[in-house]
């Protein structure tokens, strides 16, 4: 990397983020002072979007060639206070915890306190939502049963796809007006609000351009100062990109970066979407300017090189907005899980691999940074050497790019009604969750803790933490005659839990409906200016709500004991176990030893636990896949923990596989933790007996050591085993080549190991970041090695 | 892949259940082996062997019976020990391996039978290979070649690939650091490249022992009198098996080499068997 791309990507590194009140201070006066009450909440909020990137500070960064910034520098974090308003409280914890802090200065507060927070206090979306939902809700989440994903940031997780490379903002307010024009206020009753929700498209469209306008005459004014002829130039020429973009339609491989980058920090500051925002198939949408320019002679290779890196260094310095509580809990990481899609098929189906694919997998090594993630979609069409490349990147021990099976994404996504070719240009984003990309709003609505399910089944709906009654009775367990019993009741007492997260996603999606809309991101998807609908409303072509399950390999290995060590094998009865577990094993070390050791456990392709795990999922998919949702579209599953697992299991005593109180749950499809003794093969073959096609995604992490990659005969082995987990419609799968007396020598000196990244759970993040129970957990996966 | 079905005596004269139930001591089953042969395999190793290489990484394999061995060497209270080896029948072996089959199809790979010495349990081996071949699985079986012929004659047809191992050419050599004479060895392996099987030569390198120029050049003379056999592999040594030596309470002879082996050791015999016209692997021993 060159030197520019060098200081920008240090300063990117060395900028520690911080809260800055720019945001919701332009808000609070937007609300407090314009007169906007007899404007509809959707103009209202295209209006307050509009106030926003009308007043906020333009940043441009010495050397930089894409530009914008969310906040007045890199890594100052807005926050969003009609979603979550953050207590003073609050805020001194954000600024003193040990983990993932935002530096909040002395004037921040005081603006917050005195400013922010009254105004707010009473109006914001999380007291709305925990105000609506009943006791039933209240108390599973506060057991732990479940979490909620939009009580504090905005529904999100949606993928940009090809509309921007082919129209400017000026076209899409065209479309915009013609659809208005349309609008037949005679037959459709809805007309009205379509027409309120269009003008507010239109007014958030203007309201980039304009943005985009500020920077080009900023861009212009520093080329008036600068002295050094070649940067002078560079800045005019910047500056005409942002007079052109998002205007009018990219020309250029610079203006589409740019472009993109524009709708990106745009959809950010509307609100805080889960998982921000991201461009999905970036080679695919940049290959054509990318083909066209170096044809034209007006790109070298290096210069596009150099350009994706500076876009990358625009990633790295957003971090996620700062989150507190459950939320804080559930996703502990500054990443905000854009995630670079690269290679997989075309729309009709081809080899989608091109040269700008392995250029971008280049910038990927260069930078190593954690934002934005990446990674490779693999169809059985793609040639072995994308595998490769992927993998030499990840035996440099980053966790990136990780590893997606295309042809499974493919099928997840027909399955669920989508046409083949939306399908062909979707992938995978967040961790690993599938889309259908510009056409999708699929919404993660909130981790499921199948493991406390258990728990309170075998405690006949009582939570044994706090004494109180969270489920249903679903009958005293030392009544079990057969497994078949416990395992009926373990199912009543899930389709309940189900059933309390349900009624409550459907009563926060109304909310986020009916009070948050979010004009400028429906002007990104597909089909909600058609629609003259909102995204958060129902406008995109497809509309999904996930409620992702976590803990499969610990429900499956506790039930797996029961089954065994007390029906089968009669080695212990119901109640001796209870009794075990409520001691948290004190004083059973050979009854523990049994569960531990001598009891059947998933991840060994053994059908003994597997058949359980299989019929846990048959369960979990019956009672959520293709309920309906509020905005006509439908529930669905997906599997996995982000850093959940680790909270879940905090708030769970010890369970029957033998794993003790508080300690975390399994991660992801992955077995529990040392429990896979039957090497890569038998955990694939565990993992490839779930049924990944009926589920929009699972993550699958292992841990190799770097020996096994150590050659060429190593990593060509490693593509087979990859591609023996894809033949089994395996969905995902990531590994962390690191030893664990690496991960050891990184906890005892952390200022050492500051560099060290390490894959979590569908992302990677700085191993010293981590809470000291996650860094217990990864050290505890098994580790692979060959000898 | 269609073989002829040409049984051993063993196997013709009993029913498929009952050769489904003969039963071998094994010591382990391990998934991924990636160093044993082409493609991802699954390594079956058998316990027992004839010989006492002073360098043996499975020094757990050499002894044929069970054994149970103390966790931490010197444990006087002998709480914490393990079981060394298990019973078990060919058809318990066989569905751990169909298990793989995936993983064999995906790779081109197999099931690798090692050791130990499999030659020594020759009833559970033929076994073993006749299911294999039934079932369309690659089979390699790395041998120390010490066994009489007529045993790897009775297998011949059911291996696509043997695993030779060859220490040294001199005899006395070879019987100081293994304990047995090598010319069964040698004349095993004549006898097998004559009937042009499939065979990787593997090489344990170990400094100033079967390292020395004179060892090396002697074997790449040997191989090269050979008419089908081009493969090598070498092993370069380690000493991860330390302390398996303590636990088994077996004197570990090796102590005084140091590891790691010099890589220019390592590249010159490469180069030394490349240049006579050898396709070299330097590889991991299967432990």
């Amino acid at each position: 990397m060159n030197k520019r791309i060098e200081s920008l990507r240090q300063q990117s590194l060395e900028s520690s983020p911080s809260l800055s009140a720019e945001r919701a201070e332009l808000l609070t006066d937007f609300y407090r002072n314009g007169k906007i009450d007899h404007f509809s909440i959707p103009i209202q909020r295209a209006m307050a979007f509009n106030y926003i990137l009308k007043h906020k500070q333009i940043c441009i960064n010495e050397g930089e060639l894409i530009v914008g910034e969310r906040g007045p520098a890199p890594k100052a974090t807005p926050t969003y206070p009609e979603i979550c308003i953050h207590s003073d409280k609050e805020l001194d914890i954000l600024h003193s915890r040990e983990k993932i802090p935002f530096q909040v200065d002395f004037k921040t507060r005081k603006i917050y306190k005195e400013n922010i927070i009254p105004f707010w206090k009473g109006r914001s979306i999380r007291e709305k939502i925990f105000s609506e939902m009943d006791e039933a809700w209240k108390s599973a989440y506060h057991a732990g049963v479940f979490t909620e994903f939009q009580e504090q940031r905005a529904p999100g997780h949606t993928v940009l796809g090809k509309k921007i490379y082919k129209k400017g903002f000026n076209d899409l307010k065209e479309e915009i007006g013609a659809c208005i024009e349309n609008l037949d206020f005679e037959d459709d009753l809805l007309a009205f609000d379509k027409r309120e929700e269009l003008r507010a498209m239109g007014i958030s469209a203007d309201a980039l351009i304009r943005f985009a306008k500020r920077h080009a005459s900023e861009l212009l004014r520093l080329s008036g100062m600068e002295t050094d002829r070649l940067r002078k130039k560079e800045l005019e020429q910047m500056s005409e990109i942002c007079n052109r973009v998002p205007a009018e339609a990219p020309r250029s491989f610079w203006e589409a970066l740019q472009y993109y980058w524009f709708v990106h920090v745009g959809v950010i500051t509307e609100l805080n979407p889960w998982d921000s925002f991201n461009p999905g198939r970036l080679d695919q949408h940049l290959y054509p300017f990318y083909l066209e320019d170096t044809k034209k002679g007006v790109l070298t290779r290096e210069r596009a090189r150099e350009l994706l890196q500076a876009f990358w260094v625009k990633f790295n310095n957003h971090p996620a907005p700062p989150k507190v509580g459950v939320t804080a809990r559930e996703s502990n990481t500054y990443t905000d899980f854009c995630l670079i899609n690269l290679g997989g098929l075309t729309w009709d189906g081809s080899d989608a691999v091109n040269e700008l694919t392995y250029l971008i997998l280049d910038v990927v090594q260069e930078m190593r940074i954690l934002q934005p993630s990446s990674m490779i979609q693999v169809s059985k069409k793609n040639p072995d050497l994308l595998i490769k490349r992927a993998l030499e990147i990840i035996k440099t021990g980053f966790g990136q790019p990780s590893i997606f099976n295309t042809d499974a994404i493919i099928q997840e996504l027909v399955r669920q009604g989508k046409s083949v070719q939306d399908a062909r240009n979707g992938g995978a984003s967040g961790c690993v969750e599938s889309g259908a990309f510009g056409h999708e709003a699929y919404i993660l609505t909130g981790y499921f803790n199948l493991p406390k399910v258990l728990e309170i089944t075998l405690n006949n709906g009582i939570d044994p933490r706090s004494g109180e009654k969270v489920g249903i009775e679903t009958g005293n367990p030392e009544s079990f005659a057969i497994f078949n019993d416990l395992f009926a009741a373990f199912k009543r007492q899930l389709s309940y839990f189900i059933d309390v997260k349900i009624k409550g996603n459907r009563i926060i999606e109304r909310l986020y409906s009916k009070y948050m809309p979010v004009p400028f991101l429906s002007l990104l998807i597909d089909d909600c200016i058609e629609k003259g609908c909102d995204y958060n409303a129902g406008g995109a072509r497809y509309n999904t709500l996930y409620i992702q399950g976590v803990g499969l390999g610990s429900v499956t290995d506790s039930l797996a004991s029961l089954k065994y060590n007390v029906f089968d094998r009669k080695r212990v009865t119901l109640k001796e176990m209870l009794k075990a577990l409520k001691k948290n094993f004190e004083g059973c070390k050979k009854l523990r030893h049994w569960l531990i050791h001598e009891t059947p456990k998933y991840g060994n392709d053994d059908d003994y636990a597997d058949d359980i795990m299989k019929s846990i999922f048959e369960a979990y998919y019956q009672f959520v896949d293709g309920r309906p949702t509020t905005k006509n579209g439908h529930f669905r599953i997906n599997l996995l923990p982000t850093t959940v697992h680790v909270y879940f299991g905090s708030v769970i005593n010890a369970l029957p596989d033998g794993r003790k109180a508080g300690e975390p749950l399994s991660e992801g499809i992955s077995p529990v933790q040392g429990a896979d003794l039957k090497g890569p093969p038998g955990v694939m073959k565990s993992a490839g007996k779930i049924d990944h096609i009926r589920t929009g995604g699972t993550l699958l992490n292992m841990k190799f050591t770097p020996q096994l990659l150590s050659d060429e005969k190593g990593i060509g082995k490693l593509i087979r085993l990859i591609r023996s987990y894809f033949r089994m419609d395996g969905h995902h799968v990531q590994f962390n080549v690191v030893t664990a007396a690496t991960l050891k020598a990184a906890q005892k000196n952390p200022g050492k190991y500051r560099n060290l990244i390490i894959r979590v759970a569908g992302y990677s993040d700085y191993f010293v970041d981590l809470s000291t129970e996650l860094q217990a957990e990864i050290i505890k996966r098994t580790e692979h090695r060959d000898f | 892949m269609k073989k002829k079905n040409n049984l051993p005596s063993l196997i013709e004269k009993k029913t498929e259940s009952e050769y489904a139930n003969v039963k071998g001591i094994i010591f382990d089953i391990k998934r991924y082996a990636i160093h044993d042969g082409p493609g991802i395999r699954s390594t079956v190793f058998f316990k027992g062997c004839p010989l006492r290489c002073w360098w043996c990484h499975n020094p757990e394999g050499l002894r044929p019976e069970i054994e149970k061995i103390l966790i931490e060497p010197g444990d006087k209270s002998g709480q914490q020990y393990r079981i060394i080896g298990e019973e078990k029948t060919v058809k318990s072996v066989m569905d751990e391996i169909t298990g793989e089959v995936l993983f064999f199809d995906e790779s081109g790979g197999g099931v690798t039978f090692s050791g130990g010495e499999p030659l020594m349990q020759p009833d559970f081996l033929k076994a073993l290979l006749f299911f294999c071949q039934k079932s369309g699985i690659h089979t390699a079986v790395d041998t120390s070649g010490y066994a009489p012929y007529d045993i790897i004659e009775s297998i011949i047809d059911m291996v696509d690939l043997f695993l030779y191992d060859l220490k040294f050419l001199d005899p006395e050599l070879h019987a100081k650091y293994t304990g047995m004479d090598n010319r069964l060895i040698i004349s095993n392996l004549k006898k097998l490249d004559g009937r042009a099987k499939k065979i990787i030569i593997r090489f344990p390198i170990i400094p100033e022992i079967t390292g020395s120029k004179k060892n090396v050049e002697q074997i790449s003379q040997f191989i090269a009198s050979l008419h089908h056999t081009r493969d090598i592999d070498l092993l370069p040594y380690h000493q991860f098996a330390q302390k398996k030596y303590q636990r088994l309470n077996i004197i570990n002879r090796m102590k005084a080499i140091p590891e790691p082996l010099p890589p220019q050791l390592l590249e010159e015999i490469k180069h030394h068997f490349e240049s006579r016209g050898f396709r070299v692997n330097h590889g991991e021993s299967n432990e």
